[in-house]
């Protein structure tokens, strides 16, 4: 362990703690970055004395602990309601399979079968049965652990039972964990639809890791849609940079987004990551970069005041 | 009629080379229906350009609600009965929130709200310049029923090979382990899992493995960018025979992959000699032993 090549004192931030704030990371495309970014500068932030907490909402395939080392402190169940069905007071009326929405409950000979994965939640079924016959329970889609990481970062993630489909309300209790008087690095999920809206819908601010591919490129434009629906301010970070790729540069200057910071391809970073250790430091050369990232970022908070 | 045989490429972890690797295959395999599963944030027709969009499907999601003002009567009700946050003090829904439950919708005393399904997507169906079968779909931004779409597409997938007579279709996943993978994988006759030797891609692989386990589809694993850490190839080498899975060979890594997309092509036509090009002409003998069998 070398952290002492990481600089004693950052003054980048003048001497005051840093405001609140909910960095999230999104990309569209899978495997362009954004972990290695958000843990990179969780770690970063925690170095300069800021009080960090890191969220990895992507609870499919959950990665950051990996990389940030948590110690086990609390794992939670993470449930949802679901219903239970009371056979004996049950007609088989049938008004209950009609109303729902999800497919989840179905209506075989004089049986209400319920198929709990399909199952929102939303309870509607216990409200309309007209006898009564439905009560709601629990059921366990995963779980939630809270750990202390390296340098005191809270650590939270969420972990979706393999065949769960739904990654939406593991996430919100993800969520349900924020600390006031951190700054949140929130880790998201690829893809652009509904678990990446989750993810950032309450965020401060959105961070698009890329890499200069077409596919990445068509991904981001997906991503950034989603979230100027939302109304957020977004910034790109450049991921394995290797000379221009002109058609990300003329999307981003077209579309006015912010490049945060760039990181070059670099196969020793590569050989980092594949070693599950945090870049700045195995890496102290690209401890600039994160800084320039942590400067930008704020700079696109600022201006969203401003707005 | 031929039988029609599924093969799907998954990963879990994203970024491991599904596309690239799905989309080297495609020139392989003679006599093939192509899918893209990854509906939000669908690649491989940056690869395969289509010749021509045969038809195009919306595709309709999930109900959403909407508050008729002039009829609400501010009782409240719906605000109680949504348990997604999703109904202002103002009485309008947001419908980023909405998840389109219904419960306002059949509990409002005043009949105020709306429940109208909404257009969520698209489904294309394509001709590729070899004059075959592409499916591919565009969820709209943000939102739900992913895995219905990719339903939809498979649906679509398997009238084309019907249609054309054609044995197999090959699928290109969605990352991750939820909805869509689920319903990419449910039915297959093959799943093709690549990953990558770094300690997320042996993560996220024993969780695609697990789910894969659970639906009991016959798998196999290939190595992609085999040469980053060789000591992570030497775990997953275990890791697939501890679990009784084919351990189908390794891709070293080539800059000449990425160079391949950025002239929107595949490693075999760009680089057809490259190291990658043929072992990928080897994973392909060897999947096509493993789809004579399945």
């Amino acid at each position: 362990m070398n952290r002492n090549v990481l600089i004693a004192q950052p003054q980048w931030l003048g001497r005051d703690k840093m405001d609140d704030m909910r960095i999230a990371f999104a990309s569209g495309k899978g495997g362009t970055g954004k972990t290695t970014v958000a843990v990179n500068l969780a770690y970063f932030l925690a170095y300069s004395k800021q009080q960090v907490q890191y969220l990895d909402c992507d609870v499919e395939e959950p990665n950051g602990h990996i990389f940030l080392k948590p110690h086990i402190e609390e794992m939670t169940p993470a449930q949802v309601m679901m219903p239970v069905i009371d056979k004996d007071k049950c007609t088989a009326c049938g008004e209950c399979v009609s109303h729902c929405q999800f497919n989840a409950l179905v209506l075989i000979l004089k049986d209400v079968l319920i198929f709990p994965e399909l199952c929102h939640g939303c309870g509607l079924c216990a409200r309309i049965c007209p006898t009564g016959a439905i009560k709601e329970g629990k059921r366990v889609i995963g779980s939630v652990e809270q750990r202390k990481a390296f340098l005191n970062i809270d650590f939270v993630h969420g972990i979706l039972n393999v065949g769960e489909p739904m990654a939406g309300p593991l996430i919100q209790q993800v969520k349900h964990n924020y600390k006031e008087g951190y700054i949140q690095i929130i880790d998201a999920p690829p893809g652009t639809s509904c678990p990446v809206v989750k993810t950032i819908v309450d965020a401060d601010c959105v961070v698009m890791v890329t890499e200069p591919t077409p596919f990445a490129l068509h991904d981001l434009k997906i991503a950034v849609s989603v979230a100027q629906t939302l109304n957020k301010p977004i910034g790109v970070v450049i991921n394995r940079e290797n000379g221009e790729f002109k058609p990300l540069m003329d999307y981003l200057s077209k579309n006015r987004l912010p490049i945060l910071a760039t990181i070059p391809e670099d196969k020793n970073i590569a050989r980092q990551y594949s070693e599950g250790n945090i870049i700045i430091e195995r890496l102290p050369q690209y401890i600039d970069n994160f800084m320039e990232l942590a400067i930008n970022i704020k700079k696109l908070l600022e201006i969203k005041q401003f707005r | 009629m031929t039988d029609i045989k599924e093969m799907v490429i998954v990963s879990g972890k994203g970024g491991t080379g599904k596309t690239s690797i799905a989309a080297a295959l495609t020139s392989l395999f003679k006599d093939k229906v192509i899918a893209d599963c990854d509906v939000d944030a669908a690649n491989l027709h940056i690869i395969i350009t289509p010749e021509e969009v045969v038809s195009q499907k919306e595709f309709i999601g999930g109900k959403k609600a909407r508050i008729n003002l002039d009829r609400c009567i501010q009782c409240d009700v719906c605000r109680d009965v949504c348990r997604y946050d999703a109904i202002s003090e103002k009485f309008v829904v947001d419908p980023v929130s909405c998840e389109g439950c219904g419960a306002c919708y059949y509990l409002c005393p005043a009949k105020a709200i709306d429940f109208t399904p909404q257009l969520a997507g698209y489904c294309y169906i394509c001709r590729t310049p070899l004059n075959e079968s592409f499916v591919f779909a565009e969820l709209l931004p943000g939102e739900e029923n992913s895995g219905k779409l990719v339903a939809e597409v498979r649906n679509e997938a398997r009238e084309e090979a019907k249609k054309r007579d054609t044995g197999l279709i090959l699928i290109d996943g969605p990352p991750g382990i939820g909805c869509p993978v689920i319903s990419s994988l449910t039915g297959v006759n093959f799943a093709l899992i690549v990953t990558e030797p770094t300690p997320t891609g042996v993560h996220d692989l024993k969780r695609i493995c697990d789910l894969i386990n659970h639906f009991k589809i016959k798998a196999a694993v290939v190595v992609n960018k085999s040469d980053i850490n060789p000591d992570y190839v030497e775990e997953i080498k275990r890791y697939c025979e501890n679990e009784g899975l084919t351990y189908l060979g390794e891709i070293p890594y080539d800059s000449k992959i990425t160079e391949a997309q950025k002239n929107m092509t595949t490693i075999l036509d760009f680089a057809p000699d490259s190291e990658a090009s043929r072992a990928i002409k080897e994973i392909h003998k060897k999947i096509q032993k493993i789809l004579e069998d399945v």
